[in-house]
């Protein structure tokens, strides 16, 4: 891991959010880098910050304190350069496109060629499975293939990194469960750094090499547990006694670190 | 409808989409046909029940004549002339020297207002999306000027209409100001509304993706705002047209259904189904105009989510 360049690096960052009538510390003193193909999820109960920090990385919000670096550059010069790919909890597919066309709108804006644009979103499609459903129209496919197609879009731009902010949440526990074979199945494809802010404990588990654990008020990382799985990872891999022995110990960090685990489904935090 | 919306099959959304507007687009003028014969209806009983003495229905003569059990003066034949007599008044002379039937000459007055008020209608449709594009970009504007575009609404349209035709002259361009007057305001507000209905998460996005203003303007904010743009033209097409109407009315231009209004009223006495044709012709220019943009908003949707097809 050493040599190159952390994909993500942060220092000592800090976000303080200011109102009028209050001061709220969403985040103090993170320290963390992300390497090359790593798959790093961040974890933590409503309120800990975890999208924000996210949305730090991806420079659409900026820090308070602390430095932010990605791909060995600025946060902000990296946005600029589309260094990432975001992909959100709901899919945010434009329903006047088609699901092609939808593929094609980070292409359109870098400037890409029309035949270029339409042979990288068709692999893209591809890769996640929708090769059939181009032409459709994202109000005709289910929450599973939306999202889908947002990754597909996300990794359009074949980035070095991919920021995941709770993408599987809005979805059943089968399709989640689905989706995250798909998700390594991509991420082992294409060798993509990606970062991923989950609820879910299993998923964590999982999916990741490594688990940053957070807690809240003020948001700080207390634990990061190295997932040591086998890969690849397969439906197998979830009856393991290793995998149950990290979720166990995912869970007591958590616990450790904030009370009782989050049971919400919905993590209502801010993120305003 | 066997089209399942929600199915994930191969059909093409665009022709399930065209088949369901269709289906609709022929029921709802059946509905519209219906609701008027019914009304004619109802007309007519009216009169049966409480206007003057029947001595023919449609040309064809009644033996005896139908006498009403009642007298109320709002049905009688000047208040309330027989719907036959309406309808027939579209073929016979529009004037007693013309050589024109009064269905032609309203023809050509509603072509030359809605000449006036199409023109009139994109120069309020371009000025409306444009103020709502400055506003959404600028809060100091919007906070500054949006009071001044409600005010402008207050201002009866009879007042300022013989000042516009004063300072443009006695033709259509007055009208077409006149109307864009009219069509501008519910342009400008669901553009807003339209142009800010964006997901936040959506803008986030094309943040990632370093989009400027200018981008996110076309890729995302116009075309999201397109519902809403429609639901404002559907309402300035028919503003338009009554500005139009209003526009020529009192400011004597001479050729639009307005000047046409004028002369029939002062020719009421003696031909009062004369007025009523004119006022049918003002309601079809209004539908007709009000269809052709619904028909253009079918066009530019398809392939969207409709509400209620889902």
């Amino acid at each position: 891991m050493s040599g190159a360049a952390p994909v993500v690096a942060l220092h000592a960052v800090e976000k303080v959010f200011e109102t009028a009538e209050a001061r709220t510390t969403a985040l103090s003193g993170i320290d963390l880098e992300i390497h090359g193909g790593e798959f790093v999820s961040l974890i933590g109960p409503s309120g800990c910050g975890k999208s924000t920090l996210l949305r730090i990385i991806g420079d659409l919000t900026g820090p308070t304190g602390g430095t932010v670096e990605v791909n060995g550059k600025p946060a902000a010069r990296a946005r600029r350069d589309r260094d990432y790919g975001m992909v959100f909890q709901a899919p945010v597919l434009f329903d006047w496109r088609s699901i092609q066309a939808n593929v094609e709108l980070p292409l359109e804006i870098t400037g890409l060629s029309g035949n270029e644009r339409r042979e990288r979103a068709a692999r893209m499609l591809d890769l996640v499975e929708l090769g059939d459903f181009g032409r459709h129209h994202p109000w005709q496919l289910s929450g599973g293939m939306q999202q889908r197609a947002a990754i597909a879009r996300a990794l359009a731009l074949e980035p070095r990194l991919l920021l995941m902010d709770e993408p599987f949440g809005a979805l059943d526990e089968m399709t989640r469960e689905r989706m995250n074979d798909e998700l390594l199945r991509i991420w082992e494809r294409t060798r993509t750094t990606i970062v991923f802010v989950t609820h879910s404990i299993p998923e964590a588990v999982f999916l990741s090499s490594r688990v940053v654990v957070m807690s809240a008020r003020p948001g700080r990382i207390t634990d990061v547990i190295e997932v040591d799985l086998e890969r690849p990872r397969t439906e197998a891999s979830r009856e393991t006694e290793r995998y149950f022995e990290l979720v166990t110990t995912v869970r007591e960090s958590l616990r450790a670190g904030h009370g009782p685990a989050p049971l919400d489904p919905v993590d209502a935090e801010a993120t305003a | 409808m066997t089209v399942a919306s929600t199915s994930i099959g191969r059909r093409t959304p665009i022709g399930a989409g065209t088949t369901i507007g269709i289906g609709r687009a022929v029921r709802s003028v059946v509905a519209f046909v219906a609701v008027v014969a019914l009304l004619g209806v109802v007309w007519e009983l009216a009169k049966w029940i409480g206007g003057v003495p029947w001595r023919e229905i449609a040309g064809m003569p009644l033996d005896p004549p139908h006498d009403p059990p009642f007298r109320v003066t709002q049905l009688s034949d000047i208040n309330l002339p027989h719907t036959w007599n309406v309808i027939g008044a579209f073929f016979e002379p529009a004037t007693r020297r013309s050589e024109f039937s009064l269905g032609a000459v309203l023809f050509d007055a509603a072509i030359f207002t809605w000449r006036g008020a199409a023109i009139g209608f994109v120069l309020g449709a371009v000025v409306g999306l444009g103020l709502a594009v400055v506003f959404v970009h600028s809060r100091l504007l919007e906070r500054a000027l949006v009071p001044y575009v409600i005010a402008s609404q207050t201002v009866p349209i009879i007042a300022l209409a013989p000042m516009v035709v004063l300072w443009v002259g006695r033709d259509w361009p007055s009208v077409a100001i006149i109307s864009a007057y009219l069509t501008f305001f519910p342009v400008t507000i669901a553009g807003i509304r339209g142009l800010q209905s964006p997901d936040p998460r959506a803008l986030e996005l094309m943040r990632s993706y370093a989009a400027n203003r200018r981008t996110v303007l076309w890729k995302v904010r116009l075309p999201a705002a397109v519902p809403y743009l429609f639901t404002a033209l559907k309402i300035s097409a028919t503003a338009s047209i009554v500005g139009a109407i209003v526009a020529e009315a009192p400011t004597g231009i001479q050729g639009g259904l307005g000047r046409a209004i004028i002369q029939f009223n002062q020719q009421y006495i003696t031909g009062p189904e004369k007025l009523w044709a004119t006022v049918i012709a003002c309601a079809a220019l209004g539908i007709a105009f009000f269809v052709i943009v619904r028909l253009a908003e079918m066009l530019v949707m398809r392939g969207r989510q409709q509400p209620g097809d889902a």
